[in-house]
């Protein structure tokens, strides 16, 4: 058995920014128990002797030369934003009152 | 007049370069079909509104004596993980609802470049999570050859669009399966090319270390053909590979002939038993590995043992990837935003991702950041990255003895809605077949190998290739169906059921 628990799964929701609600954690919690379960068999053939493989064609040093170009303008980057002032994103409060 | 949706995209090109129809013609005649049919298939989450406008400019230009590419004027769906300047792209996504990019994807960019008529966004599993499309945040789309089956996914929408001829050519994404599987259950084709053979800039990223943009049709040569404009270099994707690729038409066209049979070594991996697939699946598969051998074909058992822990590598890897990739949807600078009164930022970006992450997207960004924990970074991303190497050490060996792998493309022929999306692990195990190419960045093709006796839906055969062997895929690929579509005395779809009782055509 793997060792997923509600509150670990709480605290990864945290983590990875989604407000799970207390049915999503329980839900969550056992399917990834098996997930886990069954996954977690990478372990048997990943001797200490093999390779990790990052990429499947490696390659390096990907440079192009140093020119601007294929800029957005300043409109275009905004068309999509939730909210938008001054030509600048706008967000709620960054700290909360406590902070 | 003969229905030119039922033409393949190659014969289509063939009539507009000799003025025998124009493009508005072919894309009314798709537009048509898609009224007709989609409300029953849903593979389109948006159809264009201009596709018109754009047939026409085609058809002025070829009028006025210019030189056109030699699909110019065929129509064209797109899988909406690709952006796209003139119509929403969502990744089959609630978070990304309405949202108009910027800039095209390069594929995009390419296929306008040629000429090619965007008809509409297709739909997708929710960010490419799938096996089925039940995921999309639009609801799923339906097997042309039983409404209440699976499409296969996440590119469903693509492939049913192509199966349902509402398009001839579709553009697909494939992951770990997402253009092969959805052409196995649908009857049609698919190629994943190798990784880095075809841009991935503008295709909104899953994992970016296995996904690849491929061609997704009824034929073999059609794959080629859109391959030929989407495919080379790219400078906007840091892994695109600076190859001189031959002409993937051409080798279609060569392949057709058969000779390339005589002699060729086909890998059968011995590790993936017919008892582990649905029977009729395997049996259509071993009657092509027949009609192959008879042509002079060879058929060789190879051993690729770590092909089964692919699965395994695959759910860390890929979840990993895109619990990363999709921390961009942070309610700031694009898409949803849920409103929290006197929340912090912070408020607003964990309620937002709550409400617009689908169950299966929030289920693999919990998996991945659980992966890559302090603590268990080794034990699990750094394993799967193991395996990752042992696989391409299994297909290194195998290609050192045959010169394409063959293997059902997948388990089972399409399942029942619904019959899956409880259980995601049984979900995840639809992509035995197709996970080791993403794994290793070697090509892979899906064309359809018959029926299954049981169930009457379509079954079909993968084939793998080394790295940078794509052509191959296309000649083998060709010359097997050119012997099985000649077996049957027709195109597989011509078995399909008649769509669009309510009103629509064929």
């Amino acid at each position: 058995m793997s060792e997923i628990t509600p509150d670990l799964v709480r605290h990864l929701g945290v983590l990875a920014r989604i407000q799970l609600s207390d049915q999503e954690v329980e839900r969550l919690t056992g399917q990834l128990d098996v997930i886990v379960d069954n996954i977690a068999k990478v372990s048997e053939v990943a001797t200490p002797d093999v390779p990790a493989t990052s990429h499947p064609i490696a390659l390096q040093n990907v440079f192009r030369p140093d020119v601007a170009g294929g800029q957005l303008t300043p409109a275009q980057v905004l068309q999509n934003a939730p909210d938008a002032a001054d030509g600048r994103f706008r967000v709620t409060a960054i700290l909360g009152e406590e902070q | 007049m003969t229905d030119l949706t039922q033409l393949s995209a190659a014969a289509l090109a063939d009539k507009l370069a000799a003025r025998e129809v124009s493009s508005v013609e072919a894309t009314q005649a798709h537009l048509d079909r898609i009224a007709a049919v989609d409300a029953d298939i849903h593979a389109f989450l948006h159809v264009s509104d201009h596709a018109l406008e754009v047939a026409a400019d085609i058809d002025r230009r070829r009028a006025s004596g210019e030189e056109l590419s030699p699909v110019a004027g065929v129509p064209l769906a797109i899988k909406d993980v690709l952006v796209t300047t003139d119509m929403p792209s969502t990744s089959g996504s609630k978070i990304l609802e309405g949202y108009l990019s910027p800039y095209d994807a390069t594929v995009v960019a390419r296929a306008r470049a040629a000429g090619l008529v965007p008809l509409g966004k297709t739909n997708m599993d929710e960010f490419a999570m799938g096996s089925s499309t039940e995921h999309s945040a639009y609801g799923p789309t339906r097997n042309p050859w039983d409404l209440e089956r699976i499409p296969g996914g996440s590119g469903g929408g693509s492939a049913a669009a192509v199966a349902a001829f509402e398009a001839p050519l579709a553009l697909g994404s494939d992951t770990g399966g997402s253009i092969r599987q959805p052409a196995h259950v649908t009857g049609t084709v698919g190629l994943k090319p190798t990784y880095g053979a075809v841009s991935r800039y503008g295709a909104i990223a899953l994992a970016s270390s296995l996904d690849q943009v491929g061609p997704v049709t009824r034929t073999v040569l059609d794959s080629g053909l859109l391959h030929d404009v989407i495919g080379g270099h790219d400078p906007h994707d840091s892994t695109s590979l600076s190859h001189a690729w031959p002409s993937f038409a051409a080798a279609a066209r060569e392949g057709a002939t058969g000779a390339v049979l005589k002699g060729l070594k086909v890998g059968v991996i011995r590790e993936l038993p017919d008892s582990g697939f649905q029977q009729g699946v395997s049996e259509s598969f071993r009657a092509a590995l027949a009609t192959m051998e008879a042509q002079g074909a060879e058929i060789v058992e190879i051993s690729a043992p770590h092909f089964e822990y692919g699965v395994a590598a695959y759910y860390l890897i890929l979840p990993a990837e895109a619990s990363s990739n999709l921390a961009k949807f942070d309610s700031v600078r694009f898409g949803m935003r849920v409103d929290v009164p006197g929340g912090t930022v912070e408020d607003v970006m964990a309620r937002t991702r709550d409400a617009g992450f689908g169950e299966e997207v929030k289920r693999r960004i919990i998996l991945g950041t659980y992966a890559l924990s302090a603590g268990y970074y080794d034990a699990y991303y750094g394993s799967a990255q193991k395996v990752r190497t042992l696989i391409q050490r299994d297909f290194a060996d195998a290609f050192a003895q045959v010169d394409v792998i063959a293997t059902p493309s997948a388990p089972t022929t399409a399942f029942k809605l619904g019959e899956k999306i409880d259980d995601p692990l049984q979900m995840y195990l639809n992509d035995v077949t197709t996970i080791p190419a993403n794994l290793a960045g070697v090509p892979g093709i899906s064309i359809p190998s018959g029926l299954a006796a049981e169930d009457g839906l379509p079954v079909g055969i993968q084939f793998l290739a080394p790295a940078y062997e794509d052509a191959r895929l296309y000649r083998v690929g060709a010359a097997l169906e050119a012997l099985l579509v000649d077996s049957w005395g027709g195109p597989l779809l011509d078995r399909a059921p008649v769509l669009g009782a309510n009103g629509g055509a064929r």
